[in-house]
Order: structure tokens, then sequence, then C-alpha cells
């Protein structure tokens, strides 16, 4: 079991199983955005180094494969509009709210700015997507993290956005989809942004209550006031392989236990085992599964 | 007592009383009067410097080892508490107390984050840092409190969720977001008084209820200051400067309208004073509980959920969207 649960990931992807990618236009993001430091390292962007197995990739071939390396199934980073891209129907994303952002509430030094530059950087309003997609014809509320976005740290604007986007489900009478990366509460909002863990759980209620389904996906890294509340309470809860997902992040643990982490600790598979996450899917089959979940969920109309 | 630094004008002025208190029960000599006066002046002084306490001072004053813990309070504020134990799965967490209470001739549920008075109790309590096991202790207690129409009062002070390796393996972050849906859920009233500490995400898993009461100089903050002041700047020393940024004191967060009430102390702070604190947190609470206890319980729930739905500060329709959105 145990060695299980360590293993590194060998499994290879087959292009051919990968169910509906969507053709997706070049990234014209900053390249500031290309958090990994491998990808600097080498010019132009054209390649990169994957930190799983060390194999060279285009970058073109890796769009191609979903971000994942095809050699050793290294889940690369992705972007929020790239997840939309990757798992809704082409063309069916309405954005919701897009126009709803943070403000400074407690003039917290430096916040400000910060947020101009995350919007620069990123090319987003704030650090979630939400509005409604379908997969297969079958429509969906989506709550995607831009974890580029200030690492998707949830501030009132996010709690907002979650919690208009799930009641709108509830009064549309679909299911809600969350793919989450954040490192938790924004602190630079203090209590308020604490608060937007409330909120969402709050909202999720509701939708529980209305029996409809929250289907949430957690990938790397989740962690904070995000793993503490909505990411949680799926119904089914899915995990990216390799994924690290938690509630401490690991620094502070280190410091906490004064020694390193056991390796493997808060990555999807150890997470599984401990039995919080139901499923864990490569990202190459995550539309195929949701697809299979929202239709075994389906309401008779 | 421990006197913290800014409390160093009462030095001389208490050393003063004990010693005119001491030469007046020697030699036989009346200095009531003498005595009075002086305790006077000292109470004055505590009034002042604690009306003025800067935002790191009321976190040292949260902390204070003499502040009272939820069984200082115990015996003021219940008729009976009979503890029960354990979250059914795993273990019994004991830096969460909790169990049915007599409150004002009302059977209560109660749940109360604690933190120890020594080193011993403190490795037993994990010093007032939860693990997964006592948060669903929290959540088994207050579903049968809804099941048995039992009003909750739950009673916050902790520096934070535990944060280690067991905490992790056990589901730290699934046991919080746990009690936050359930306590949306909930028809009974549900009142959080934070007493000392509140720490974070651990702090708020007991504390999203219908009301929030908070003592005076306890704080509530998304993360502590030390902490913040190691991620903003990589520097522990300048925690002072984070605390005055997180705006966490009782009037910030009765501004932003988290806190509902704020329960006045002693004065000189709730570690000089356990009766009277308890007393000041017993009438809050006897106040608010028949306030929420008139009212029909569904429309309690929606009440509930507006309050919590209406926390943040955000604005709408001031930047132009698809300027910042990029083509995909
Ligand atoms: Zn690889």
């Amino acid at each position: 079991m145990l060695k299980d649960v360590f293993r590194k990931p060998t499994k290879y992807v087959t292009i051919k199983s990968v169910p509906a990618i969507q053709p997706r236009l070049p990234l014209e993001a900053d390249p500031s955005e290309q958090k990994s430091a491998e990808r600097k390292e080498l010019p132009d962007n054209l390649w990169v180094k994957c930190p799983g197995c060390g194999e060279v990739h285009f970058t073109k071939n890796l769009e191609e494969y979903a971000q994942v390396c095809v050699k050793c199934s290294y889940h690369f980073r992705m972007n929020a509009r790239q997840r939309v891209d990757l798992l809704l129907d082409a063309g069916s994303f309405q954005e919701w709210n897009a126009d709803l952002v943070s403000v400074d509430p407690l003039e917290f030094p430096g916040y400000k700015e910060k947020i101009a530059q995350e919007r620069q950087k990123t090319k987003m309003t704030e650090g979630v997507l939400t509005g409604l997609g379908s997969i297969e014809q079958m429509p969906v509320a989506c709550l995607v993290s831009e974890n580029a976005f200030f690492m998707g740290s949830m501030g009132s604007a996010i709690g907002e956005k979650i919690a208009r986007a799930i009641e709108r489900a509830i009064a549309m009478g679909i299911p809600v989809l969350s793919i989450t990366s954040s490192g938790g509460a924004r602190m630079q909002e203090g209590i308020l942004s604490l608060y937007q863990m409330a909120k969402t759980s709050a909202a999720l209620e509701r939708l529980s209550e209305a029996g409809l389904l929250y289907l949430s996906v957690l990938t790397n890294p989740t962690y904070g006031g995000v793993t503490a509340s909505y990411a949680m309470l799926g119904d089914v809860i899915i995990a990216e392989p390799g994924a690290l997902i938690g509630f401490t992040g690991p620094n502070i643990i280190k410091q906490t236990i004064g020694k390193e982490l056991p390796l493997g600790a808060q990555t999807a598979e150890f997470n599984q085992a401990h039995g919080f996450v139901d499923l864990i899917v490569d990202r190459t089959q995550l539309r195929h599964m949701l697809e299979k979940l929202l239709r075994y969920h389906r309401r008779e109309a | 007592m421990l006197l913290f630094d800014f409390e160093k004008p009462l030095f001389e002025l208490e050393k003063k009383i004990a010693e005119l208190k001491k030469f007046s029960a020697e030699k036989g000599i009346d200095l009531g009067n003498e005595v009075r006066t002086l305790e006077l002046r000292a109470d004055e002084l505590k009034g002042k410097i604690y009306d003025h306490l800067e935002p790191w001072q009321c976190a040292q004053v949260a902390r204070h080892p003499e502040r009272p813990n939820f069984f200082d309070y115990v015996p003021y504020l219940f008729e009976d508490f009979i503890e029960l134990r354990g979250d059914r799965h795993y273990a019994d967490d004991r830096s969460i107390a909790a169990g049915i209470a007599v409150f004002q001739g009302t059977p209560v549920t109660v749940v109360a984050q604690v933190k120890g008075k020594d080193t011993k109790e403190n490795l037993q309590r994990n010093f007032g840092m939860p693990h997964p096991e006592g948060y669903r202790k929290a959540l088994r207690l207050m579903e049968q409190a809804e099941k048995f129409r039992r009003p909750i009062l739950t009673f916050i002070d902790t520096p934070g969720a535990a944060c280690d390796l067991s905490a992790e393996e056990r589901g730290q972050g699934e046991a919080i977001a746990r009690c936050l849906i359930a306590m949306a859920r909930f028809t009974v009233p549900v009142i959080s008084t934070i007493i000392g500490e509140g720490g974070s995400g651990g702090a708020l898993a007991l504390a999203a209820g219908d009301l929030l009461l908070m003592l005076e100089h306890s704080y509530f903050s998304v993360i502590a200051p030390e902490s913040c002041a190691n991620i903003l700047w990589k520097d522990v020393s300048r925690a002072r400067e984070a605390s005055t940024a997180l705006k966490y004191m009782s009037k910030d967060l009765y501004q932003l309208k988290i806190v509902d009430r704020i329960i006045k102390e002693p004065i000189g702070g709730a570690h000089r004073n356990h009766r009277q604190s308890a007393e000041s947190i017993g009438q809050a609470l006897a106040e608010e509980l028949q306030r929420l206890q008139a009212q029909d319980p569904q429309s309690l729930r929606d009440q509930r959920y507006q309050k919590i739905r209406a926390i943040g500060v955000f604005s709408e329709g001031t930047v132009n969207a698809t300027e910042t959105v990029s083509p995909t």
C-alpha cells in the first residue's frame, strides 16, 4: 500500500484516449506567468524541461498534450483559461462577474500595487474565473482558480464570485464544478478573506440542499483556506496526479516538526490513501471523467 | 502576575500600594485612605493603558498566561457542565472541550477551545491547537444540539489549528470545512464568543454562527502577526508592524461587521478579574440568546446565511473586464 502511495508516476499518456481536447489558440499570456524556473532557462520558452523525468519538450507539444509530460505523466501547471478550453465544450464558456474585483479594504501595505501587478501579469481581473459552460452539452457552473494571480489566494472578490456562481447554479438547477489551485486565504484582506471560507461553504450548503451535484477537482497546489472550505466539500473529490493538497504549507510544517516531511506527503496519492480524495484522474482523462459523472447525476427534464 | 513592558508605569504604583498595605498591617496603622487613593490612581492608569492598547499589545494581552480560559468561566457561567468526549472516529482532542451545560436555566451545547494553564496541561491540550478529531467532536456535538433543539455556544481561544503532519493525515482542511458547512445548516441559535486568541481558520471553524461576540482585548486574525511579518518581510521581529496592518482588534472587527458585540473587560484586562469578566460574558450571552430564541428557526437560518453572505468588500463595474481579459 505505502509503496503505491509514494511511487513515481510511470503511466504513459496515449493521445488517442484523450477525449475531445479542444484545439487551442496559442497562448498570448505574458511569458513571466510561466512560473516554472525550467522554462526561463531555455531560450524563447520554446523548450521546457520536465521536472518529473528531465525530458525536454517543445512548449507547443505540451500544449497539445494538456500540459502533461508524455514520458512520465508529470502535470505542468495550467492557467484558468487553458483549463476552461481543455474541459468545456468549445465556445460554451460564458464568464460571469468578470468586473467584480478586489479593493483594499484594510489599506494593507503594498496590496493595491500587488493587485495591479497581478492583473498586468495574468491579464485576469481576479484569481478565479467563474461562469457557465457545458461538457457534452451538459451545462455546469464553473469555478476555476487562477494560481498565477496572487497564488489564487481567496479574498473578498473571489469569495463573492464563487458564492454568486453557486447561487446562480441553484437558480438554474445545474451542477457546479470547481478546479482549485490556491495558496489559501488572502492575508492582505485580513479577517474579510477568512470569512470567504464560511461564505463559500454556506453557499454550498444551499446547493447541497437543492440536491445539486458539486464536483471538486484539486490541482497543484491547493492549500489553506481553500482546502478548508469549498475545495474539500465536493460530492465527488478528484485530484490530479501528484498535486500537492493540504491545510498547512510544507514549509510551516517543516518548521513545526523540525524535520523534512516524508516523501510523498500532501500529494494527491497521500490524500487519497488517507481518505480525502475519491479519484485521481490524469488530466488527459479528466474531461471524460467529468462527463460521466455529470451524466450519471443528470436530472430528468 | 506577569506585567507587560507597556504596563511599566504601574509597577511602581502597585509596589507602593503593596508596601503601604504591609506597613499598615504590621504596625496596625490605618492607611486605608492613602491606599484607596493610590488604588484609584492605579485603576485610572490601567484604564488609560488598556483603552489605548496598540494591536501588538492587544495580542499579548489575549495571550496572557493568566487570561481566563474556558474552564475559568465555567463555574460562573453555567449551573452544570457535563463534558462529552471523543469524535467517535479516532480520538478525543483535549484542545476542544464540549458538552451539555445549563445556562440560566436553559440546557445548551457548549463547544470551547482550551489552552492549558501550565506546560503539562498545554501538552495535553496541544496549546489549544485542535487536530481534525477536535473539529469532528465539535461537529458531532453541534449536530446533536440541532437534533435536541439546544442552542449552541462556542468559545474561541486558539493560536490556530494544529499544523503538523498528523493533522494533514487526518484531513485538517476537510474537518474545518465540515464545521463551516454544518453551521450554515443549523436551525438552532449559534453564538460564538472570542475569549482570547482567534487564530485563523482554526478559530473560524467555530465562528460562523448567528452572532460573534468578542471580549474587548481578544484578537481574531487571518494570520498570526509573527507569521505575517515573516511572509511579508522575512522578518519575525516586525510582527508589531504586521499587527497594525492586519486590523484584528475587536473595534476593527466591529467596524468591518464581523463582530456583532464587544464585551467590555474589567479594568486592566480579563486576567485581573475573572469573575467580572465572566459576568459580562454571561450578561451579553443571556441578552443575545433570548433575542435569537424568540425567532423562527427557518428565518434564523436565513438570517445567518445573509450575515455570512454579506461579509466582504469588493468593487463591481469599475474595471473594464474586456481590457484585462486575454483572448483565448
Ligand atoms: Zn516527464
